[in-house]
């Protein structure tokens, strides 16, 4: 039933940020790649056109973008002993699907993780000890440092055309900047976006109150960029579509706006979509992958062997591939042994919404990383003694676009319907913003995946199960963060607040942010970790898992710019060590 | 999980055709009635209102008032050599969904099957001999005879109001109507409905040739119509949707206009719509059904505890909630032992499309069974000696209304587009008529139906497989009759003929008709038959199977007329023998 | 303008088609009054209903119109032609899930796990619009539509509150997704049925498809006041466009701005 296909050096399984990379990469160095997409062909023209590219049902509601749940989804409990029941329409995260992946519909905002965020664990035990943590956290050092990742950063960041202002030169602090950031070799690609009402409202707030506030680092272009592929991004024009949509301008550094054109056309490469892998085929002492197994468009099956076969699809899929494939030990919380399916972790998103009667923001123009943001408050930037919680996150106030069926707060308070509400509406929809409290989420015994026993696929595969819920140490963290923030909302003048710190039982149902990470993570130890500090699987040594699958738990800031160095760091290894000698990098 | 409501008497198991006249008659003796549809209510004033119910693309195409297969659907293949692949469209058959099942959109031919029919196997041995049959042939003789069955057959259609003219009044031949037919008590409650042009050219040809033209039988009634429940039915307006629509004007015979009006109002009788059921319950020992299992609208699992358990659904879902419950002993090809999912058949349908110059018929006006029939060539009313076949059908020509997606013929040879298509759709669409014939289809060890092995419905259970073609016997019966109704039409000179006698290998893709039948068939020995004469399980005695399902091989009629009697039939057991001593009754 | 007038023109030859078929049978003056009142219905009617039932029209006319009133500051939803909308997507991919996952089982699971219901949205509005209008039939002895305005009140916040118990959905449920697609179609585009004049989008000063701001992001405090723009207004060349397809925004005066 199963057609076998001519081997290829390289199969990469999903298409988008990192999948692109390693492909563009490797088929370069001569070899043959084959890039296996389950969503359809989409480019800027005519995918992104005007104007049905501003589409706030298609795109913000309707989701045109995304996962298509039909065919495959994944199931959702906040704890073991609950069912899980499958997650039926999308709400607090939004996985793509389609070339390009996630990295079309992404905001932009693209940080580097902080070095202490590498080495959570050895730092929060040397400075606060063992009391500070919880006996559940599972979160550990990732196995690799800032330092040895800091040349992938600048890599992704020259690629990708970042939009910012650097706040740490090779160890000089730069004004301006976010002066806790670790050093980088050479500022920003390009400069940070312009300045909107909230932005410079939030930052003279911010800066009163004795914090460093700095625009947020934008793959949202602030001049047209040419990156070292030789591809030109076009110029952001503030108009307020990101988060959700595709850019009509080009403007956003996306696979297709910064990899795509040139890998096209690389003989070496060649891209099907519509083609959904189903399994990674192993041999029979299951050490090494003989390539893996696919469906098309036609419900035809392929098997499509491959010396080097690169799992580069959403943290999701990533996982569960694994899972059914049989690659790495399934992770058991029982027994806290196992490796797949570990230390799965989220993001702990607070806010302030500040309302004011005398200003006027125009908050549907911007663009998705246009923010004002402060970094006092993340990973261990501040004094965490006796506070009970450790990490943190950015605070911060964008400006991305305010497109009126998601955004038109009210006090609370106003009834969610009626006259008065319509009123609030009114009155405060060009009078309001939201201050960000984007909380890291630390790895916990209890959250993990698994597949499901009872759902199933459109291919009649187990379903991904997600077992997750936020702990002590997350709330009080969000509780202080988000106390932090309404005190810039006040300093700002607001007339009124809504504040609402994380709280209560995690939820599928409203939007909090795609940042899923773990599952498949990395570290030193393969009794704690899947991949090794190369992103190579210990178990099978020819699979390589790339992307925020890896975190070994979640920092407080956007997952991309930390995915997009981790892609260059297993780049490297697979280019200089790996195809010279293949075999176990660790 | 489930949770257990209190016992009632008699739960039917869908709310169409049988189960509405059940359910009326069992509640109007007192019993407490429990009707649970999987689909929704519907009713004429509210759901069948005009002008949105003259929409041929909603009913004719996207099947609005047809099963919803998301949720559920069968698998088919030819043979059992084949794998089965799920229907994912409707197309050859059109199961109904929501109150009122598949008689809300049937096109109302209400025929009695012939005397030979409910004998088929003893007659056809006794008059040509074993050699006759195929050795695969399993067809059988019914366990009842049509006399049991008249007063049946007399009840239903006095009580659907069926319009038509009897041709055998107590063995006394009418002119005018059937000759062939078996002895009937009573003329049809309605007269004829009107003559179409197109039948009145095919009744004048087929006189000349000798044969005994006769208005079809039909539940769209000719007059305003009182029946026994005091529901009247209205008068047909020859609209010409029928078939695949609701009647706005309530003139065709259905539980909504016929039994629902009066059955809503009985205070014995529950409906619960959006419900369906998954599970029949039995008792340790089997031999008795205990409860029925369902989920409701609000994805609640509830057991309904019932003395009495009637399958009113339709054909394929009898015979898989049997198969899902193990009532009755699956059937196995292989041996050619156990019952359950036996004797699988169809219909043999085949049509003469006639096209003329000179003539117009204003084919979109009409009613479904507005038609002139001969039955000269159906069951056995003609000598088969040296035909190499069984069986027959009655052919006929009428006006049902046709809409132009799909009713547009052209003469063979004429492209499937462009100019020259266009041309012929125009000129032809209202000169042309077809004759079609009706043939039956004789039951064979390899046509059966089972559960699948791969596909599952929404609630994770397994979908009903489908066995199925045509044997030597139906494609040599289809020619001949086919050839007959071509004679007929050279007599009315048209100036083209298109001649489709039924041929090749059976496929689910084009329509041909709802008239499945089998899989839960009646008889007399235990060891052939599902269900005994009185339509009661062998196997758990308070079990009863009532449709076309019984059916142990079709007859050259459309079902309906003869499922009416057997609910009759049933009814009649249940009440003089069943009630009074439960158990086996036969 | 001249694609106005051009649709007129062709509006009106479609309609001299219709008294010239029903020429072929009688020419009295009856026919053709009835052909003149059939193109009248159809001008003023041109959004036909593909989903809902009158019944159901009126219902959700009535509902709507508590949840955004019409008052001083506008029309609300049903001028707002937001049953309109409801009416597009519950016949479009929206209401029979499409691209949602829709496998049972189906228990009701916890409010973190969302949407449970094996009903569709379509049958969601289906079996809550004959359950609430059962239950007005049996508490008022009307049904939804016809109530006063007070008892539709009523009804509402005993549907949003879950106090009315409906038999075949969980009134919260049905309520929530009535109110969250009132929002949509309030605001949503107007090419989809909803937002009708772009009522919703003038309420809050929502300019619609976005212009390039690069020149004025940075001019804070100032009110952005632009004729809004919908992608209908574009693709129907009624808006002119820059050369990347944003609409050029006409800049409204303050008297004629909305907020």
């Amino acid at each position: 039933m199963t057609t076998k296909l001519k081997p290829v050096d390289v199969v990469t399984v999903g298409v988008g940020l990192t999948g692109t990379i390693l492909a563009k990469e490797l088929a370069d160095s001569g070899l043959k790649v084959v890039g296996l997409e389950r969503g359809g062909w989409r480019d800027t023209h005519p995918d992104f056109d005007m104007p049905h590219a501003h589409d706030e049902l298609r795109y913000a509601r309707r989701h045109e973008l995304m996962q298509d749940l039909s065919r495959e989804t994944l199931t959702f409990r906040n704890a073991i002993g609950d069912t899980a029941l499958p997650m039926r329409q999308m709400g607090s995260f939004l996985p793509g699907e389609g070339v390009g992946g996630a990295a079309v519909h992404w905001n932009g905002v693209t940080w580097r993780f902080l070095p202490w965020d590498f080495e959570t664990r050895s730092r929060t035990l040397a400075r606060y000890g063992a009391g500070q943590l919880a006996e559940d956290c599972t979160s550990q050092d990732w196995g690799v440092t800032y330092d040895e990742l800091e040349p992938h950063f600048d890599r992704f960041e020259y690629l990708y055309g970042i939009c910012g202002k650097a706040g740490n030169l090779k160890g000089q602090i730069q004004p301006g900047g976010n002066p806790f950031e670790g050093p980088r070799s050479r500022d920003y690609p390009n400069p940070p976006m312009k300045t909107s009402h909230v932005s410079a409202i939030y930052g003279k707030a911010a800066r009163e109150l004795g914090y460093h506030p700095f625009p947020a680092p934008s793959a949202n272009m602030t001049r047209p960029y040419t990156n070292p592929y030789g591809v030109t991004l076009g110029a952001c024009v503030y108009c307020g579509y990101c988060e959700r949509f595709g850019c009509e301008m080009g403007a956003k550094a996306s696979p297709q706006t910064t990899v795509l054109p040139v890998l096209m056309k690389n003989p070496n490469y060649e891209l099907r979509t519509l083609a959904n892998v189903i399994k990674v085929n192993l041999d029979f002492d299951r050490k090494r992958a003989t390539g893996v197994t696919y469906v098309d468009s036609r419900g035809r099956e392929f098997e499509q062997p491959a010396d080097l076969v690169l799992l580069t699809s959403y943290v999701f899929n990533n996982v569960r591939l694994m899972l059914l494939s049989g690659i790495g030990k399934p992770y058991d919380p029982a027994a806290n042994t196992g490796v797949v399916g570990r230390n799965y972790a989220y993001q702990t998103n607070g806010n302030v919404t500040a309302f004011f009667e005398d200003k006027v923001f125009n908050q549907f123009m911007g663009a998705g990383a246009l923010s004002m943001m402060i970094d006092d408050i993340d990973g261990d930037n501040f004094d965490h003694t006796g506070l009970g919680f450790i990490g943190g996150g950015w605070i911060g106030a964008a400006s991305s676009g305010a497109r009126p069926i998601d955004f038109h707060p009210v006090p609370s308070g106003t009834p969610r319907w009626g006259s008065e509400w319509k009123k609030a509406v009114s009155r405060y929809y060009n009078r309001a913003f939201g201050i960000t409290t984007h909380g890291a989420c630390q790895s916990y015994r209890g959250n993990c995946f698994d597949l499901d026993p009872t759902y199933r696929d459109a291919y009649g595969l187990p379903l991904l199960r997600m077992t997750f819920d936020f702990r002590q140490n997350e709330y009080r963290m969000s509780d202080y963060m988000t106390k932090k923030a309404a005190e810039i909302a006040k300093a700002a003048g607001a007339s009124r607040m809504n504040v609402n710190p994380r709280t209560g039982k995690y939820s599928i149902v409203p939007y909090q942010s795609t940042h899923n990470t773990g599952g498949a993570v990395m570290g030193a130890d393969p009794k704690t970790s899947a991949v090794n500090k190369y992103l190579q699987s210990w178990d099978v040594p020819n699979v390589f898992v790339i992307g925020a699958s890896a975190f070994p738990q979640n920092g407080g800031y956007n997952p991309t710019g930390t995915v997009g160095a981790l892609t260059f760091h297993a780049l490297e290894a697979i280019k200089t060590r790996y195809l010279k000698q293949p075999g176990p990098l660790a | 999980m489930a949770t257990k409501l209190k016992p009632v008497d008699v739960v039917t198991i869908g709310v169409g055709l049988t189960g509405t006249i059940l359910a009326q008659e069992l509640a109007s003796t007192g019993l407490k009635v429990v009707g649970i549809e999987r689909g929704r209510w519907r009713d004429t004033e509210h759901d069948f209102a005009m002008p949105g119910v003259h929409d041929e693309l909603k009913y004719v195409r996207n099947k609005e008032l047809m099963q919803d297969l998301s949720r559920e659907t069968i698998t088919f293949r030819n043979n059992a050599s084949e794998t089965a692949l799920p229907m994912r469209q409707l197309g050859s058959f059109l199961p109904g969904e929501g109150v009122g099942g598949a008689a809300v959109h049937w096109g109302g031919l209400t025929w009695r099957f012939l005397p030979w029919d409910f004998e088929t196997r003893s007659q056809t041995l006794a008059r040509y001999g074993a050699k006759q049959v195929s050795e695969e042939c399993t067809m059988q003789d019914w366990g009842v005879s049509y006399a049991e069955l008249e007063p049946h057959f007399n009840r239903f259609e006095y009580l659907y109001g069926v319009s038509g003219k009897a041709g055998n009044l107590n063995g006394k031949i009418i002119p005018g109507g059937n000759p062939f037919e078996g002895a009937r008590s009573q003329e049809y409650p309605n007269p004829p409905l009107k003559t179409a042009y197109s039948s009145a050219l095919f009744a004048k040809a087929a006189q000349s040739m000798g044969y005994k033209p006769f208005p079809v039988p039909t539940a769209a009634n000719s007059r305003a119509y009182k029946n026994e429940y005091g529901q009247t039915i209205a008068a047909c307006v020859y609209c010409g949707y029928c078939q695949f629509f609701a009647c706005e004007m309530g003139a065709k015979g259905s539980p909504q206009t016929a039994v629902l009006p009066v059955l809503m109002k009985n205070p014995n009788y529950e409906l619960r719509t959006l419900c369906n059921v998954t599970k029949i319950n039995l008792d340790s020992e089997k031999k008795r059904a205990v409860s029925v299992t369902y989920v409701d609208s609000r994805g609640r699992e509830f057991e309904q505890p019932a003395e009495l358990i009637l399958l009113t659904s339709y054909v394929l879902n009898n015979t898989r909630l049997m198969l899902l419950s193990g009532v009755g002993k699956p059937y196995d090809p292989a041996t050619n032992t156990g019952v359950v999912g036996r004797n699988y058949a169809y219909q043999t349908p085949s049509s003469v499309t006639c096209f003329f110059e000179d003539k117009n018929f204003n084919a979109f006006m009409g009613a479904g069974g507005l038609g002139i029939a001969i039955d000269e060539f159906n069951g056995d009313n003609f000598d088969h000696s040296g035909l190499e076949f069984i069986g027959g059908g009655f052919i006929q020509a009428g006006s049902n209304g046709a809409r132009p997606i799909e009713v547009r013929p052209v003469p063979q040879g004429t492209p499937r587009w462009g100019s020259e298509w266009k041309k012929a759709a125009a000129k032809y669409f209202n000169r042309n008529f077809s004759i079609t014939i009706q043939g039956a289809c004789q039951s064979y060890r390899g046509n059966y139906l089972d559960l699948d092995p791969t596909y599952r419905d929404a609630y994770g259970l397994p979908l009903l497989r489908m066995t199925f073609d045509r044997r030597d016997n139906e494609t040599k019966m289809s020619d001949w009759l086919t050839n007959k109704a071509a004679e007929i039409a050279k007599a009315i000179r048209p100036s083209k003929m298109n001649v489709n006698p039924r041929r090749g290998k059976y496929t689910i893709v084009p329509y041909q008709s709802t008239h499945n039948t089998g899989g839960t068939v009646m008889g007399a020995d235990p060891n052939s038959s599902v269900v005994n004469k009185y339509l009661q399980s062998w196997d758990v005695h308070n079990v009863f199977v009532i449709g076309a399902g019984n059916f142990p091989q079709n007859g050259g009629y459309n079902p309906t007329g003869t499922v009416g009697a057997l609910t009759f039939q049933a009814l009649e057991a249940i009440k003089t023998k069943y009630l009074k001593r439960p158990g086996a009754l036969a | 303008m001249s694609n106005r007038r051009q649709f007129l023109k062709s509006a009106a030859a479609l309609g001299a088609a219709i008294p010239a078929g029903a020429a072929a049978q009688t020419k009295s003056d009856h026919d053709k009054q009835h052909a003149h009142n059939m193109r009248q219905a159809a001008a003023a009617q041109p959004r036909p209903y593909m989903f809902l039932s009158q019944d159901e029209v009126a219902f959700l006319d009535a509902a709507v119109s508590h949840l955004i009133p019409k008052d001083e500051l506008g029309p609300g939803a049903k001028e707002a032609g937001v049953t309109y909308f409801i009416d597009q997507q519950l016949f479009g991919g929206y209401g029979s899930m499409a691209r949602k996952y829709t496998q049972g089982p189906w228990p009701e699971g916890t409010p973190q796990q969302g949407y449970q219901s094996p009903l569709t949205p379509a049958a969601v509005y289906r079996a809550g619009i004959r359950d609430t209008n059962a239950y007005c039939q049996k508490t008022y002895g009307k049904t939804f539509g016809a109530l006063a305005r007070a008892q539709q009140d009523e009804v509402l916040k005993g549907l949003d509150g879950g106090k009315i118990e409906l038999e075949q959905v969980r009134s919260p449920f049905f309520f929530n997704m009535l109110l969250a697609n009132t929002i949509e179609g309030f605001f949503a585009d107007p090419v989809y049925g909803g937002n009708r004049d772009k009522a919703g989008w003038k309420l809050v000063g929502f300019p619609g498809v976005a212009a390039v701001y690069t020149s004025f992001i940075e001019k804070h405090n100032v009110p952005y006041k632009a004729q809004p723009v919908s992608i209908a207004d574009i693709t129907g060349r009624l808006a002119k466009v820059d050369e990347y397809g944003h609409p050029i925004h006409v800049m409204l005066d303050d008297d004629q701005a909305g907020a």
